[in-house]
């Protein structure tokens, strides 16, 4: 098992507050927008450097993504911020018709994903945010796994035309991606190479897998871990390589398992070749208030049930073998 | 374009309409009817454009159709301009055309530059539409049109108190107040009570306007335009009747979204007559 080490940790959210000043040193026309969550998203500085490009649109955000839409007829490159059940579900028909399918540049900027929330409880929790975005024809969801992988995603979406979902979170986690990596969209980043399994993780589940796999590593198994931080458009020559090579995969993610990347993997593999195959996801529920850490475990999206869905499906691919 | 000459283009838009909407038998004839005088002296008077289309309209007025129903008025009004051949107003509503039931970018028709017809979104892009010519120097203005019914979804009520905050002055949306919507009077299905009171306590210049009179459509858009840069948002409240110029259709709901059989057309059309050519 590679070694990955780290000396700092932060937020992943704190990446896109400095990608987005990056971005926007870069290129005058990128442009940020708010719902009242400045201080939450880290666009602080942003605004201080940009102030007559950002726009405070208050606690609005069916508006926001309107306004947003509106902005590239002219050039601009809007970045919406707010939380991620707030830039999704409360707002999916207005990024539907006025982003989606009317092809706007649009770049969707959601924090605070998923179970790592925390207290707030199940009401700002979402679960079903990349599934919803997936499904939009056009849409391209990118979820990264720490500071630097999100700092470097927000700088490449700025590059990239069209409309984008890019979806982070609140906790602060180990920062073990170099700082000068190329963000390229819908390439799979191989984390370790492994021969017995293939585990693809996606956003902060990318850490717990590297965690695992240095467990599994010492109990005899060799897991290939590769981060998916592109779910759409996904890495299908990675995957299905990965997949032929150890012959069973387990999805990791914090998201619900109907609908995530999970999901998107099994389709797949359905297509090209079956494959035994467990789900490292939320099953089919809401959250609830909590720490971060409570909650990923209670929820089994921790480190210790990627082992136990490791140990599963490879006991499914020997009972296959016999 | 003269007064006498708009008319004209009026009429053949509404002959254009109703033979559109009676090509698919499907389709918003009512309310098309009712907004066909403004969008011809927007088009034809009005607005600075170009219909050597660009989606980015830059140093050109730009118009957002909000209520994205009313599709078969603004695809005659484009054609009529010039932004397509008129002969492609037969494709609307069929298989593989460009002129979608409701408007779309989707298929690069000149002169969408955003899908509507889910309500309400049309004054959010638009006041995005206007920040943006601000951010470019862009002297052009941006036109809006929606329905009174409309005005019943959320979202255009964070539009109307954005706009006014952020001073977005280089708007001009129109409401189209036929007091109709599908399921009835809008009195009666939800009343909106007093929209002047209602605009202006959001802030807004609030004018109005007869739209089906185009002399005063055309005097209330150039007061309008005078009074754009001044600080305020501005409204115009346009009273019409849904389905003018067809009397079976005039004044009701009944005709929102129902196309006229052939009986209705030759009828209809009879009462529509000018110097330019049918499709």
């Amino acid at each position: 098992m590679k070694k990955y080490t780290y000396t700092e940790s932060k937020d992943t959210r704190s990446g896109f507050g400095a990608g987005l000043v990056e971005a926007g040193r870069k290129n005058k026309d990128v442009v940020a927008l708010c719902a009242d969550l400045v201080g939450s998203l880290k666009m602080g500085d942003f605004i201080k450097e940009f102030p007559e490009r950002f726009v405070q649109v208050g606690i609005a955000e069916a508006n926001m993504m309107g306004i947003a839409a509106g902005m590239t007829i002219g050039g601009k490159i809007p970045f919406t911020g707010t939380f991620a059940n707030f830039s999704t579900g409360r707002v999916y028909d207005q990024i539907r018709q006025s982003i989606a399918y009317s092809d706007k540049n649009v770049k969707i900027c959601a924090s605070h994903a998923g179970l790592t929330l925390g207290e707030d409880g199940a009401t700002h929790q979402i679960l079903e945010d990349i599934g919803m975005m997936k499904m939009l024809p056009g849409m391209t969801v990118i979820n990264p796994c720490d500071y630097n992988q999100t700092k470097a995603a927000t700088m490449a979406i700025a590059e990239y035309e069209g409309p984008v979902y890019l979806r982070f979170g609140r906790p602060v986690i180990p920062v073990f991606t170099p700082a000068d990596q190329e963000f390229v969209i819908g390439k799979a980043w191989m984390v370790n190479e492994g021969t017995d399994v293939s585990i693809f993780a996606t956003g902060h589940l990318v850490w717990e897998a590297i965690k695992a796999g240095e467990k599994l590593a010492e109990m005899g198994i060799s897991a290939e871990i590769i981060n998916i931080h592109t779910i759409k458009p996904l890495d299908e020559e990675a995957i299905l390589k990965s997949a032929a090579k150890t012959g069973c995969v387990v999805s990791a993610e914090e998201h619900n398992r109907l609908g995530g990347l999970g999901d998107s993997i099994a389709q797949l593999l359905a297509k090209n070749t079956p494959l035994p195959m467990e789900y490292v996801a939320v099953n089919d529920s809401f959250g609830e208030s909590g720490t971060p850490e409570q909650l990923m475990k209670k929820y089994g999206l921790d480190e210790e049930h990627i082992i136990k869905a490791v140990q599963k499906v490879m006991e499914r691919k020997q009972a296959l073998a016999k | 374009m003269q007064l006498e000459e708009l008319e004209q283009v009026a009429k053949q838009v509404r002959r254009d309409i109703v033979r559109m909407v009676h090509g698919c038998q499907s389709g918003h004839p009512g309310g098309s009817l009712g907004c066909t005088d403004y969008l011809v002296a927007l088009y034809f008077r009005i607005m600075i454009h170009s219909t050597d289309f660009d989606m980015n309209g830059q140093g050109e007025d730009l118009f957002f159709l909000s209520n994205g129903h009313i599709s078969p008025v603004w695809y005659s009004v484009l054609a009529r301009a010039g932004y397509f051949d008129v002969s492609e107003l037969k494709t609307f509503r069929k298989l593989d055309s460009r002129l979608q039931g409701h408007p779309t970018t989707h298929e690069e028709l000149p002169g969408v530059r955003i899908a509507s017809g889910s309500l309400g979104q049309g004054l959010s892009v638009a006041i995005g539409a206007a920040l943006t010519k601000k951010l470019n120097n862009d002297p052009g203005l941006v036109f809006t049109l929606h329905g009174d019914g409309e005005l019943q979804e959320g979202q255009i009520w964070e539009a109307a108190l954005f706009a006014p905050h952020n001073k977005v002055d280089n708007l001009i949306s129109t409401i189209d107040v036929n007091g109709q919507q599908i399921d009835g009077p809008t009195n009666k299905v939800l009343d909106l009570g007093n929209l002047r009171a209602k605009w202006e306590a959001f802030g807004w210049d609030v004018m109005e306007m007869n739209g089906n009179d185009l002399a005063d459509v055309i005097r209330v858009l150039e007061l309008a335009k005078a009074k754009a840069y001044k600080g305020k948002p501005i409204m115009i409240l346009m009273q019409t009747n849904m389905g003018h110029g067809v009397d079976f259709m005039m004044g009701s709901h009944k005709w929102h979204g129902v196309a006229p059989n052939d009986e209705q057309l030759s009828l209809a059309l009879g009462q529509l007559t000018s110097n330019m050519q049918d499709y």
